[in-house]
C-alpha cells in the first residue's frame, strides 16, 4: 500500500477520451511493488482499457482479496470505490456488491494464492453463478508477499528461487473457468500490453462471469531458469490463438485487421471484439473446443493466450435471480416494507 | 391395574409424542397442539428431533397450560408412544399416575408396562389395515386416527379439529374429507371401547387472546422483510435453515414487484458459511441490507469476516440460531452458547452488538432493528436466537409495525453533501459519537471515493502502520461502542412485591421458564428482583442492578455461564456476587431447574449468618 501522493498536475495537451476524462483520471496511486513487477503491466492495461471504453472511473468498483496483486487496486481509478477484503474471499464480497448495485461494473482482481489456493472454492462459486464481473488473475506462480512459497498453479517440476522442485500438480485456473460455465474466458500475459488491453476491454463489456488469467511473472522469486512463470519461459512458449480489439461504437481504436481472418463478435452492451485470428481453425464459441485445445496445447507445454471462449448472448445471476431493474441499494421502506396491514393478514393466519 | 390414583387435571398436562421420523407425524402432532390452542387454551410444542432425516426417534412435546407457562415443565402426563425403539425409555419417563397411549394391535407382554400408570390401548394398526390398502395412506392416517383418539379421551370438541382440517386441505376436498373421516374412525372407536374422557381434560377457556403462534425462525425471517433486507446469503445449518427457507417463502409473496413480477430481493444459497457472509458484507458495503442467518459452526468460519465488518466499518446482520456446541455439539438441541464466541469474534480487540429475543414477537422486532443499528453502527448486529425459539411454535403477542417508520440508513454522504464540500474523511468521528460517515460506490465522479481495507488507516482512509493512528481508531471504535448502549434494546427490569437483596439476570428463551420459577420461589418465600438483558453491549442498568443486590443469579442454557462472564468482564465487578445458574444438556431449561437450583443456594445463604453467629 502507497503512502506516497502521486502529483496531480499534467500535460495540458494529453489527449482526452469521450468523455473527456485524461489517462491520468483513471491512475490511482502510485505502485509500491517491486520495480518491473508484471502486475504494475496489468495495472497499465486495466487504466488503458477503461481509459479506452470511456468509463466514468467512480462506476467501477474494484474489489480484490490479500496478496500482492491484491494491493493493485490502490493503484488505478482512484475515484472508484476499492475493497481490498479478505484473502482468498474477493468472488463471495464482490457478489454481494453486485446483488446490491447492478449498475456498477464489477472488477474483481485477485492473484493465484487468493483464487487457486485458498479461494479456490470462491473462485469456482462465482464463476457457477454467473456474477457480472470481470475477474483477473494475476498469476505468477508464486507467494510474492511471503516471499517465494509455491502456489497451486506452479507448475509440475518447475523450480522455486532456493531450487525446491514443485511435485504438486498445477492447476489451470483457465480450464476451470472454462468448465464452470464462464461465459468469458482468456489468457494472457502481462508483458503483452497488445492483447491484454482489449481482452480487458472486451471482458468489461461482457455481460456475464468474465475471467483473464494473466501470467505475471514476479521478478523477485519466480522470474528465474526453472520457473515456468517467467518473462522468458512464457515469451518462449506463448501460443496465441487470437488477437483482437474492442469497438465501441465509435472510432475504431486503431484495428490493425489482418486480412481474411478477422471475425466480429457483437456483445450485448452493444460493443464489437473484433478477432484477428491467428489460429484458422480456433473458434472462440465453442466450449468444448476450447478445453480440448487448452488439453492438448497444455500437453505440449505451450501456454495459450487469447479469447478462448465467449458466449456473447450470456446471462447473468441478476437474470437468473429475476431482480428488478432498480439497483436493491436504492429501494426504501415505501417499496420494500408490506406495512401494518399486511402484518395484521399475517397475525390472523397465525391463530 | 394402578397403584396410584390416575392424574386428574383440567388444561394444566403434559402431552409427549414418541414417533418415528420420517412417518408423517409431524403434521398430526402440530394439530393436536393447534386444536387445544383453538380451545381457548394456551400451550407450548417443541420438537424434540435428531440430526437425521428418516428412521431415528424423534418426540413432540406439548404442554398444555392454562396459566400460561410457556416454558418447558419437564416430565410427562402422557405418553403417546409411537415408537417401539424408544418404548422402554418413554415409558419409564411417564409420572406416576400417568397415562400410556399405545398401539395395541400387537400384544405386548405385561413386564414391558408399568403397575403405577394407566395404560390405553388402541389398535391403531389394526383400524388402519382394515380401512386402507396404500402403505403410505396407512402411515399417514395412522397419524390422525390416533389424533380423533386423543380428541375422545382428552374430551376435546371435534368440530375445531374438523376445522383446523378443513383450513389446512382447503381446496383440496379429497384430502380433507379422508382426513375428518380418519379422525372420526379414531374417535369412535375410543368413544365405543374406552372410559372417556381420562383425568386429563381440556375444557374450553380464553387465556390464549390475540396471541399468535409462530416459530421464531419465521417470524425473524419476517423482521428482515419488513427491515427491508434485500440480500440475503446463507448455508444450511441446522437449526438456522428455517431462517433462509422463511425469508424465501416471505418475499415470494410481499417482494415481487406487481407489474414486471420482478423480485426486489436477492437470495443466494451460499457454498459455505465464508461466502455467505462475504456476500453480506459486500452487500453492505454497497448499500443494501443485507444478511445471514447461521449456526454455532457458521459463526467459527465467518470470525475472520466479522473482524473485517469491526474493523473496515461494515454493517452487516447475523442471525445465530443456537445450538448446542462446540464442535459438531448437538446439532438439534437447543443451547446459549455462543455468547462469548459472538461477543468477541475475531482476532485482535474486537467487540459486537448481540441481541436478545425472548421469543417469536421480539425476534421479528430485533430482526427488523438489526438492519437500523446494522446500518447506523456500521458493524456487524448478531440477532441471538436459538433452537428452542427459532424452531419451535410459541404463542406469542401479534406482530406490529408502525407504518411511519422509515428506516435509519445511517450516516451516508450523498453526492449532494459532496457537492457542498462537506468534509469526507471515512474513518472521522464528526459528532463525537464515534461514527463516521460513509460513502457508497459510485456516489460522485471526483469525491468521496475511498479504499476499504482490513489494514490499519488513518481517518481519511489512508494505510498507516503509525501506533498513533491506529491507536486512535481503536479509541474511536470503543467511543462507537459506548455509543451502541443507548441505541439497543434496554433491559427489562420487574422488582419483588418485597423489597429484595437479592437479584436475578436472565435473557432470550430461558424467558418463559423464569417467570415460572418467580412464582414457585415465591411459594418457597424467596423474593427476587428481575432483569431480563436484551442486549450486549449492557446498558448503565445492568450496572445499577448489581450495585442494588447483594447476590445475582445469572441464570443461563451454557456451561460457562458465558453471560455471567461478559457482564464480569465488561463492569469490572466482584465475579462473587454473580451466582451461575446453568442449565446445558441440550433440553430446554425448565422453572422446576430454576427454581431448585436458586431455592437451593437461597436457602443455603440463609443459614451462613448463623453460623458465623456461633463462631
Amino acid at each position: 500500500m502507497t503512502y506516497i501522493a502521486k502529483p496531480k498536475f499534467h500535460h495540458p495537451g494529453l489527449k482526452k477520451n469521450e468523455l473527456g476524462y485524461t489517462h491520468r483520471d483513471y491512475e490511482g496511486k502510485i505502485s509500491t511493488l517491486c520495480a518491473g513487477c508484471g502486475h504494475d503491466s496489468i495495472t497499465a492495461s486495466i487504466i488503458e482499457a477503461c481509459y479506452e471504453l470511456s468509463i466514468e472511473p467512480h462506476r467501477v468498483a474494484k474489489i480484490s482479496g490479500i496478496g500482492c496483486s491484491s494491493k493493485t487496486p490502490d493503484y488505478f481509478l482512484g475515484n472508484s470505490h476499492g475493497f481490498n477484503s479478505v484473502h482468498g474471499r474477493m468472488p463471495s464480497v464482490l457478489t454481494g456488491a453486485n446483488l446490491a448495485n447492478r449498475d456498477l461494473i464489477y472488477l474483481g482482481v485477485s492473484g493465484d494464492g487468493d483464487s487457486a489456493s485458498i479461494g479456490f472454492g470462491q473462485f469456482a462459486h462465482s464463476i457457477r453463478r454467473g456474477v457480472n464481473m470481470t475477474y483477473i488473475v494475476e498469476n505468477n506462480g508464486v507467494y510474492g508477499l511471503t516471499k517465494g512459497q509455491f502456489s497451486a498453479t506452479a507448475d509440475r517440476g518447475s523450480k522455486s528461487k532456493k531450487g525446491v522442485t514443485n511435485t504438486d500438480n498445477a492447476i489451470d485456473l483457465v480450464a476451470i473457468a472454462l468448465q464452470l460455465g464462464a461465459t468469458f474466458v482468456a489468457r494472457s500475459f502481462s508483458g503483452d500490453k497488445t492483447q491484454l488491453v482489449p481482452l480487458i476491454a472486451a471482458a468489461i463489456g461482457h455481460k456475464g462471469a468474465s475471467f483473464i488469467d494473466v501470467i505475471s511473472p514476479c521478478i523477485a522469486f519466480n522470474n528465474h531458469a526453472g520457473s515456468t512463470k517467467s518473462f522468458d519461459y512464457v515469451r518462449e512458449h506463448n501460443d496465441a490463438v487470437n488477437r483482437l480489439d474492442v469497438l465501441v461504437g465509435r472510432d475504431p481504436i486503431a484495428v490493425d485487421y489482418a486480412p481474411g481472418t478477422v471475425q466480429v463478435v457483437e456483445q450485448h452492451d452493444g460493443s464489437k471484439i473484433a478477432l484477428r485470428k491467428i489460429d484458422a481453425d480456433y473458434d472462440p464459441h465453442d466450449r468444448l473446443g476450447a478445453q480440448t485445445f487448452l488439453a492438448k496445447h497444455a500437453a505440449k507445454g505451450q501456454i495459450v493466450t487469447g479469447l478462448l471462449y465467449v458466449d456473447p448472448d450470456a446471462e447473468d445471476l441478476h437474470a437468473h435471480l429475476n431482480t428488478v431493474d432498480a439497483p436493491l441499494n436504492t429501494l426504501e421502506a415505501d417499496t420494500l416494507c408490506p406495512g401494518s396491514s399486511v402484518l395484521d393478514k399475517i397475525n390472523a393466519s397465525l391463530r | 391395574m394402578s397403584d396410584k390414583k390416575p392424574l386428574s387435571s383440567v388444561n394444566d398436562f403434559v402431552v409427549r409424542f414418541a414417533n418415528v421420523n420420517g412417518s408423517g407425524s409431524a403434521s398430526a402432532n402440530e394439530m393436536f397442539a393447534r386444536a387445544i390452542l383453538r380451545h381457548g387454551v394456551p400451550v407450548s410444542p417443541r420438537n424434540i428431533f435428531p440430526s437425521n432425516i428418516q428412521g431415528l426417534p424423534t418426540w413432540y412435546e406439548v404442554r398444555v397450560t392454562e396459566d400460561g407457562h410457556l416454558g418447558a415443565r419437564g416430565g410427562v402426563d402422557m405418553m403417546v408412544a409411537m415408537n417401539p425403539q424408544t418404548w422402554d425409555k418413554d415409558v419409564a419417563g411417564i409420572e406416576p399416575g400417568g397415562y400410556l397411549f399405545y398401539d395395541s394391535t400387537k400384544p405386548m407382554p405385561s413386564t414391558k408396562f408399568r403397575d403405577d400408570i394407566t395404560v390405553i390401548g388402541v389398535p391403531l394398526t389394526a383400524i388402519t389395515n382394515s380401512t386402507y390398502t396404500d402403505p403410505r395412506q396407512r402411515q399417514l392416517f395412522k397419524n390422525i386416527i390416533y389424533l380423533g383418539s386423543l380428541s375422545a379421551l382428552l374430551e376435546m370438541d371435534p368440530k375445531v379439529i374438523e376445522q383446523l382440517i378443513g383450513e389446512q386441505y382447503k381446496g383440496k376436498e379429497k384430502l380433507l374429507s379422508s382426513n375428518v373421516h380418519a379422525l372420526h374412525l379414531g374417535r369412535d372407536w375410543a368413544l365405543q371401547n374406552l372410559k372417556c374422557p381420562i383425568g386429563l381434560r381440556v375444557k374450553k377457556s380464553d387465556k390464549v387472546g390475540d396471541r399468535i403462534f409462530i416459530e421464531g425462525n419465521s417470524a425473524a425471517a419476517l423482521g428482515a422483510v419488513y427491515g427491508g433486507a434485500t440480500v440475503c446469503a446463507w448455508y444450511p445449518i441446522t437449526p438456522s435453515s428455517s431462517v433462509a427457507e422463511a425469508f424465501t417463502a416471505h418475499c415470494k409473496k410481499y417482494r415481487h414487484d406487481p407489474e414486471t413480477g420482478k423480485a426486489k430481493y436477492a437470495i443466494v444459497q451460499g457454498e459455505d458459511e465464508l461466502a455467505s457472509i462475504g456476500i453480506v458484507i459486500g452487500a453492505s458495503w454497497n448499500g443494501a441490507r443485507a444478511f445471514t442467518a447461521t449456526s454455532g459452526p457458521g459463526i467459527s468460519l465467518m470470525t475472520e469476516f466479522i473482524g473485517l465488518s469491526y474493523f473496515a466499518e461494515i454493517p452487516a446482520v447475523i442471525m445465530n440460531i443456537q445450538r448446542a456446541g462446540p464442535s459438531t455439539g448437538m446439532p438439534t438441541r437447543t443451547q446459549q452458547c455462543d455468547i462469548i464466541a459472538c461477543a468477541y469474534a475475531s482476532h485482535g480487540d474486537t467487540k459486537h452488538v448481540l441481541l436478545f429475543p425472548e421469543d417469536p414477537a421480539e425476534a421479528f422486532e430485533f430482526a427488523a432493528a438489526a438492519f437500523d443499528l446494522a446500518e447506523r453502527l456500521q458493524t456487524t448486529i448478531f440477532l441471538m436466537l436459538d433452537l428452542d425459539i427459532g424452531m419451535n411454535h410459541r404463542l406469542c403477542r401479534p406482530l406490529k409495525w408502525d407504518d411511519a417508520k422509515q428506516y435509519d440508513r445511517g450516516k451516508v454522504m450523498t453526492a449532494e453533501m459532496l457537492e457542498e464540500g462537506r468534509d469526507f474523511g471515512r474513518y472521522l468521528d464528526v459528532d463525537g459519537d464515534g461514527i463516521p460517515y460513509r460513502t457508497y460506490p459510485g456516489t460522485h465522479p471526483t469525491k468521496g471515493s475511498y479504499f476499504t481495507r482490513g489494514t490499519s488507516r488513518d481517518r481519511y482512509a489512508r494505510y498507516s502502520e503509525e501506533g498513533s493512528v491506529y491507536a486512535d481508531n481503536m479509541q474511536r471504535l470503543v467511543r462507537k461502542f459506548e455509543t451502541a448502549q443507548d441505541l439497543v434494546p434496554r433491559p427489562l427490569q420487574a422488582n419483588a412485591e418485597r423489597p429484595t437483596k437479592y437479584g436475578v439476570i436472565y435473557f432470550g428463551s430461558t424467558s418463559p421458564a423464569m417467570d415460572e420459577a418467580i412464582g414457585l420461589l415465591e411459594a418457597r418465600g424467596h423474593q427476587l428482583d428481575r432483569l431480563r438483558i436484551r442486549a450486549f453491549p449492557f446498558h448503565s442498568s445492568v450496572a445499577s442492578f448489581l450495585a442494588e443486590h447483594d447476590f445475582v443469579y445469572v441464570v443461563e442454557q451454557n456451561r460457562d455461564s458465558q453471560l455471567r462472564q461478559l457482564i464480569v468482564n465488561e463492569n469490572g465487578i466482584d465475579p462473587v456476587r454473580l451466582v451461575p445458574i446453568v442449565h446445558y444438556d441440550g433440553t430446554p431449561i425448565t422453572a422446576r431447574f430454576i427454581a431448585k437450583a436458586i431455592g437451593d443456594h437461597q436457602d443455603h445463604l440463609k443459614v451462613t449468618p448463623l453460623r458465623k453467629a456461633v463462631s
